[in-house]
């Protein structure tokens, strides 16, 4: 077996491979037709052959034919045969080919008797991947024979061990159903127990077939629906629930009973999906989708899908202090259509939202109190049906802010009249009492206003509409209301006394109310500094004694840290007076548009600990913008100070990489020969005259610091030669050497010999006759201080490893009076890079050299490269001779040829300071140096 | 799922997969046709359109489109769902993938393509698990080629 294996690839040195086959092409534009039909004809013979391998290079160079748009569809038998082969690679890419090959129905026969054999005898294989590709493979060219004939053994891969062959044998039954729907029948009990297999990817591929077998056929699927069901409640996985929804959404008219099934879980989704909207608004996006929102909620049939939905549009709209709203005026809009919904239990939601954007979005006011104007206005409509109350409480916010801000108000009066209609007494309590205060404000706007005209009658009217409307007030059984109307009637009543004796009386009114009302940010307390010399932590009386203490209630630990909050008196005041201030409190908070009432439920611990009740609230009057700063002043500075810096180091870097890309343009002017020609001859080497070597040009500096080094003993820098190693492209088996000899003594040197041991592989070449030991003359002397190049021409047989030789050259120094005879050892290194010749390849090409498959990969992974990626990739074009073919943002194909026309391709990647260098070549031996060689390229760096 | 296709911006076919037996002759008339028109769409087009009887989805990724056709019944969003995880999972198997690692490793990308999509169906939705096999199938080949 091993024999005919060697003898087999021996052969194949004598194919063409697909490589030799596109170059054929390229090269005979002419007569292109006539080259192919010979290659088919080749192929044809290599098909013949046993050997595998020779098959699938004939199947791959099919391949590239068929690309071509070639009919291969004849070869089908053929390309089976090698899918049966043991190697992983030919079997993908044949099942790729036979996929493209299998349209022709001629053939359909042969592979049915042909594959048949093969792919049973994959399906068996004892490796689950094998199995996979064939299976895989199968999927795409299924036929109707191939399908009946193979039902069986699929169906028992549907049991496998393995979850892999499993979920590959589920999937495929799908197409064996379409193909031969017979098999459907004796299979579905499997494919039904399939659906509750513990892998999870079994599972979704088995959810995937019955939804496409349900597709088309429903009714036979309704049996499924409380498994499906299950699943759609217990499964986390969003494909398979697509699938599983899709499959209920054509199950549903077969079986009515499941739409209301499906209501909960389907909801549940919906919100899932809710949730995502809330992350992926942006300034950009939110009106449109807020826009979509509302036309659900118009749609929505159940209230609370339309509340849910309600609170997502205010959830989304308010997210991180409304960060996302562009036009708050868009944004009231929203909420007062918002309030046209029939029972929502949001009222208070819209409310809120409503104050918190008027108040703290100074700009918005007069467009928010005329729309606040014109809901209540609109009041009764609102107030339609009382026992789903929720709504009405946007009549609070819209009473507020009225009030609040009359002064913006385009005819107050209206709005005034609109408050104390008769109806309003139908509202709840605390709206009726916000109503009756504002109601108050709007009263000192309108006189104001009316008092500045000479018309004093119509502030009378005024007063007395108050008068007139205000006991129905007075008579409401909310204590709330009925204090505050009875107060503020007396107030007008007094108004009005004071208007007939004719005296101005607006700007006292108006004085009740004055001050505005600034919103106070959640962290505005902590900004307050403590004043100095104050000690909160320190008594100001002396502490109750424990006895006390002990006798109160257990929550006494609240009572004992309340002294840093409160006067101490506080501690000593009776029950009546706590239970008046807290009245008097509660009417505050009333007022209070900030203040989030208690629960009941809340309220009763309250009573349990009278300590924190009674603490007093402070208002502290900050002016806050919508906007909290989130640092310090301090910090923004150095943010500021920080870009900045950012910005010059950017500039500098980039001035860096100017001079460098420079530097780097002049040296290769100098250092490179017109590498893109096509007829190199040696007199148009890369001569390396300057000290900068590449990496490639290794003097052996070992041989130098050798103690025994004659020159050393002499102490003469006698001379120093620099070399190059350069193919030659018109010969594949030459390599020229140039060398560059500098004479650094004072002396004149002559008569030098260039040596050099050769090895099996590496032969200088000497003039016809000379025997294998004889050195070459160079032909030159060198005066001192002088350079000269020499050119040396060597054999190279194999380029696939690197050559070190040894060498000596002989010279006479010719001092003044005598002349010496001296030798210097030094070795030569033969890098694999010096094999490879800088070729031009454009991207077609190159994709189709890749897409040969004939090249094998290597990779390489370098750390800590810190050169930007062009200089990485011109370091690679210089030192090892690729050229780039295509560069994409941080990712470069490049190419190579050697002397002998291997191809080298390489992939190179990279991301924070690691390179990846992912690589293929014909040879792997010589991509293995190649690779090593780029590694130590960058090892000195 | 009828057959993806993946392309560039000029126009090069990268990879072809068809889920059903279609003439050679149709096919490449199909992906030329298909090419002129979704390349010509502009970028803030729909990524969804009729074309003969079939819905094409697709999308864009740097220079690459994935363009996928499905039939009327199919879901486009979850076509473009099946693009996208196709995508992580090129970006996971290769790192930061760009067209040249599928150009690079095409038959890689079939792999890929091949664990995740099987006749057009979703094969494994977890990402975990496809990658698993394939680099299961990566280190047999290794071992193949090491024989």
């Amino acid at each position: 077996m091993a024999l005919k294996i060697v003898k087999g690839s021996i052969d194949r040195m004598f194919d063409k491979n697909l490589q030799d086959l596109v170059r054929g092409i390229r090269n005979h534009k002419e007569d292109e037709a006539k080259y192919i039909s010979t290659c088919i004809d080749e192929i044809k013979q290599e098909l013949k052959q046993d050997n595998i391998a020779v098959k699938a290079n004939a199947v791959c160079k099919l391949t590239y034919l068929q690309m071509l748009g070639y009919d291969v569809s004849w070869a089908a038998f053929n390309i089976v045969e090698v899918m049966s082969s043991s190697k992983f690679t030919y079997k993908v890419s044949c099942s790729q080919l036979q996929l493209q090959s299998v349209d022709a129905v001629l053939i359909t026969t042969i592979i049915n008797s042909v594959s048949l054999p093969l792919v049973t005898q994959d399906l068996s294989s004892p490796n689950q991947y094998d199995t996979g590709v064939a299976l895989t493979g199968l999927s795409c060219f299924v036929t109707p024979d191939l399908a009946r004939d193979l039902a069986s053994d699929i169906m028992t891969l549907m049991s496998h061990t393995k979850p892999y062959i499993r979920k590959k044998a589920v999937l495929i039954m799908y197409k064996v159903f379409l193909k031969y729907p017979e098999s459907l029948r004796p299979a579905f009990p499997r494919l039904k127990e399939k659906l509750e297999d513990p892998d999870p990817g079994v599972q979704s591929a088995a959810v995937n077939v019955i939804c496409e077998l349900a597709r088309r056929n429903p009714k036979n699927y309704l049996s499924l629906a409380p498994l499906f069901f299950k699943l759609m409640t217990s499964s986390t996985n969003n494909w398979v629930l697509i699938k599983i929804i899709k499959l209920f959404g054509a199950l549903t008219p077969l079986e009515p009973r499941l739409g209301k099934k499906l209501i909960e879980p389907l909801t549940n989704l919906i919100h899932r999906a809710l949730d995502l909207l809330y992350g992926m608004v942006s300034k950009k996006n939110l009106m449109e989708i807020v826009k979509k929102l509302m036309l659900h909620v118009d749609k929505a049939e159940g209230t609370t899908y339309r509340d849910e939905l309600l609170t997502k549009i205010i959830d989304i709209c308010s997210q991180s202090n409304y960060q996302y709203i562009t036009n708050f005026e868009w944004y009231i809009s929203i909420l007062v259509e918002l309030t046209r919904l029939e029972g929502t239990r949001h009222g208070h939601l819209i409310a809120s939202q409503m104050l918190d954007v008027a108040i703290r979005v100074k700009a918005i006011r007069v467009f928010a109190v005329a729309q606040m104007a014109t809901l209540l206005d609109n009041g009764h409509l609102l107030t339609g049906n009382m026992q789903r109350n929720g709504i009405c409480e946007v009549l609070y916010a819209a009473a507020w802010i009225c009030g609040e801000f009359s002064e913006h108000l385009e005819d107050p009066m209206q709005t005034l009249e609109a408050m104390l209609r008769p109806k309003v007494a139908t509202l709840p309590g605390h709206i009726q009492a916000v109503y009756v205060q504002n109601a108050a404000k709007l009263f000192a706007t309108v006189l104001r206003k009316q008092e500045g005209t000479t018309d004093s009658l119509a502030a009378q009217e005024t007063s007395q509409l108050l008068i007139d409307r205000l006991p129905l007030f007075v008579q409401s059984a909310n204590l709330e209301v009925q204090e505050r109307a009875s107060c503020i009637l007396q107030l007008v009543k007094y108004i009005q006394k004071l208007q007939q004796k004719e005296v101005e009386v607006a700007e006292e009114v108006t004085a009740l109310f004055a001050g505005e009302l600034n919103p106070v940010a959640p962290k505005a307390q902590k900004k307050v500094p403590v004043p100095d010399g104050l000690d909160l932590d320190a008594w100001i009386n002396e502490p109750p004694s424990e006895s006390e203490s002990e006798d109160e209630k257990p929550k006494a630990i609240f009572t004992k840290e309340e002294p840093k909050h409160t006067r101490p008196r506080h501690t000593e005041v009776d029950e009546k007076e706590l239970a008046r201030r807290r009245e008097a409190r509660k009417q505050e908070q009333a007022n209070n548009p900030f203040y989030i009432k208690t629960s009941p439920s809340s309220q009763k611990v309250y009573q349990d600990q009278p300590g924190v009740e009674h603490i007093p609230v402070v208002q502290i009057d900050l002016s806050v913008p919508l906007k909290v700063p989130g640092m310090p002043m301090s910090d923004q500075y150095l943010k500021l100070e920080e870009e900045r810096r950012q910005k010059e180091r950017s500039e500098r870097k980039k001035k860096e990489k100017k001079k460098k890309r420079e530097k780097h343009g002049r040296g290769r002017r100098a250092d490179s020969g017109p590498e893109s020609e096509e007829d190199i001859t040696p007199a148009h080497h890369v001569d390396i005259v300057t000290e900068e070597m590449p990496e490639n040009a290794l003097p052996s500096d070992d041989d130098d610091k050798d103690p025994n080094d004659p020159h050393k003993a002499l102490d003469i820098d006698l001379d120093k030669y620099v070399y190059d190693v350069q193919g030659n492209l018109q010969d594949g088996s030459q390599v020229v050497v140039s060398v560059i000899f500098e004479n650094k003594t004072d002396h004149f040197l002559k008569s030098m010999e260039f040596n050099v041991l050769d090895s099996l592989n590496s032969k200088l070449q000497r003039p016809e006759g000379s025997s294998p030991h004889d050195g070459l003359a160079v032909p030159f002397q060198l005066p001192p201080g002088v350079s000269n190049e020499a050119r040396f021409v060597f054999s190279v047989q194999s380029i696939v490893m690197p050559q070190k030789l040894k060498g000596t050259l002989t010279f006479i120094v010719k001092t003044e009076d005598a002349s010496t005879h001296e030798k210097l050892d030094f070795k030569l290194h033969f890098t694999c890079t010096s094999y490879l010749i800088t070729t031009p390849c454009y991207s077609d090409a190159y994709a189709k050299l890749l897409e040969s498959g004939e090249l094998k990969s290597s990779s390489l992974k370098l750390e800590g490269v810190i050169m930007p990626f062009h200089h990485l990739l011109a370091r690679i074009c210089f030192h090892h001779h690729f050229s780039v073919v295509e560069r994409i943002d941080s990712c470069a194909s490049m190419y190579s040829r050697s002397i002998q026309g291997h191809h080298v391709c390489l992939l190179v990647k990279t991301s924070n300071q690691t390179v990846s260098i992912d690589a293929k070549c014909d040879e792997p031996s010589l991509l293995g140096n190649v690779l090593d060689e780029i590694k130590h390229t960058f090892s000195q760096c | 799922m009828r057959f993806m296709l993946l392309f560039s911006r000029q126009g090069k076919l990268r990879l072809q997969k068809w889920y059903t037996a279609t003439a050679e002759r149709d096919k490449k008339k199909m992906v030329r046709e298909l090419m002129q028109v979704v390349l010509a769409r502009k970028p803030k087009m729909c990524s969804f359109l009729e074309w003969r009887d079939l819905k094409i989805v697709y999308k864009r990724y740097a220079s690459l489109y994935f363009c996928c056709a499905v039939e009327e019944q199919d879901n486009e969003l979850i076509t473009l769902e099946v693009i996208h995880r196709f995508v992580e999972l090129l970006d996971k198997y290769f790192g930061s993938v760009c067209e040249l690692d599928i150009i690079f490793n095409f038959e890689k990308a079939y792999f890929i393509l091949d664990e995740f999509l099987m006749g057009g169906e979703i094969q494994d939705t977890s990402k975990k698990s496809v990658l698993k096999a394939i680099e299961q199938a990566d280190l047999l080949q290794e071992v193949y080629d090491y024989f």
